[in-house]
């Protein structure tokens, strides 16, 4: 099978019942966008995982490339004022 | 390296802990289960004659179970992952609501139940799914022959899942209350089946050529059974527009017509059934005491 008759990739996102976002749960392959959406009900919400689903075309996502990563992440490694770290966070404050 | 089992007694506690409570509120996934029988009564209501009950639920528990494991024979043979795992769901759906209907036709009438050796621990659903013979099984044709291709799958589960959902319709309303409430799970289930087959149905027809030539002949294939498919669940007398209906719009858009083929003669089952049901409960009756 040449790669033009592939099935192109999707990324699933899925919303749990509790969860507050979407969360990236693995990928698939589908004809198009209403056919990733049925395969990401049967392949991601099996186990009573999911109250909505997001699916993208791979080719979609713009990701940030390893090479950059110092020159994008590293700046904020020092800079621990950015964390909440010196409060104490109630124990009925969920989701921190 | 080696994990131990984990102790809750230990003092100092184990990772496995907070897996142990009855709180599940951390869980984000797969919590909350619904039993579909909560809370019903499972007495037979007045007026009900519960050999007839149990011989419906019985033909309803059989179609869903010899479809269900016609389903699962593509596992790990559907065209792609994907579909492998769609009917797999479908089948399991199918099991389900199997399970629930031959439980509730050896609750109506306990002497349809095959007799199993004293103290075997098999409940009544797998007695009768397991310890009957194919003459006894009063499934329509329809599900017990053989899986052709994907296009004669998709062909078969369109009818069967149109058919069935507008039958558990009207079954929500059922003077059983455990009917009822086995209609109303099955009908969400059975929207999706009928919603994945015509939507395949649609493609395949719409596809390329090869797609649409096996589409059509899975069709061709099956339609002499439609007929019986559509007495066992009175299409005629109380299910009928609708299922025409929606038969008519999926085959209209995709431009098929219905196929031009006479009724399959007779009634009972094809010989397929027996060879299916051999393979099916081969370990089950080996082991009559078994637990699973």
């Amino acid at each position: 099978m040449t790669d033009e008759k592939e099935w192109p990739l999707y990324e699933v996102f899925v919303r749990g019942k509790r969860g507050l976002n979407h969360v990236h749960v693995g990928s698939l392959h589908a004809a198009d966008d209403e056919m990733a959406l049925r395969h990401a009900r049967d392949v991601y919400t099996r186990r009573n995982e999911g109250v909505s689903i997001w699916v993208v075309r791979a080719d979609d996502i713009t990701a940030s490339s390893p090479d950059e990563k110092d020159p994008l992440f590293a700046p904020a490694g020092d800079k621990v004022y950015r964390h909440p770290t010196f409060y104490t966070i109630p124990d009925d404050v969920p989701h921190m | 390296m080696s994990h131990s089992t984990p102790d809750p007694n230990d003092e100092h506690g184990s990772v496995y802990d907070g897996l142990l409570g009855t709180d599940t509120s951390q869980w984000a996934f797969g919590t909350d289960f619904e039993d579909p029988l909560a809370g019903v009564d499972t007495t037979v209501p007045d007026g009900l004659d519960a050999g007839e009950l149990a011989a419906h639920c019985l033909q309803l528990g059989d179609d869903a179970l010899v479809m269900s494991h016609r389903l699962s024979e593509w596992c790990s043979n559907a065209p792609d992952l994907e579909e492998d795992i769609a009917l797999a769901n479908i089948a399991l759906d199918l099991l389900g609501q199997a399970r629930l209907l031959l439980a509730r036709a050896a609750t109506a009438d306990p002497s349809v139940v095959p007799t199993l050796p004293e103290g075997s621990p098999v409940p009544v659903e797998d007695a009768l799914a397991f310890f009957r013979e194919a003459v006894d099984f009063r499934n329509v044709r329809l599900v017990e022959v053989p899986n052709g291709d994907f296009g004669h799958t998709v062909a078969r589960l369109l009818l069967f899942a149109t058919v069935r959902l507008a039958a558990f319709e009207r079954h929500t309303a059922h003077r059983d209350p455990v009917l009822a409430a086995i209609a109303a799970k099955g009908v969400k289930e059975l929207t999706y089946h009928r919603d994945y087959a015509g939507r395949w149905f649609l493609t395949l027809a719409q596809g390329t050529e090869e797609s649409r030539r096996r589409l059509v002949g899975g069709l061709t294939a099956v339609w002499p059974l439609y007929a019986e498919l559509a007495r066992a669940y009175s299409v005629d007398e109380t299910v009928g527009p609708e299922v025409d209906v929606v038969l008519d719009q999926i085959l209209a858009v995709s431009g098929v017509e219905r196929p031009e083929v006479a009724p399959m003669a007779g009634t009972g089952h094809t010989e397929a059934l027996s060879r299916m049901l051999a393979e099916m409960q081969v370990v089950a009756r080996a082991h009559p005491r078994g637990l699973w």
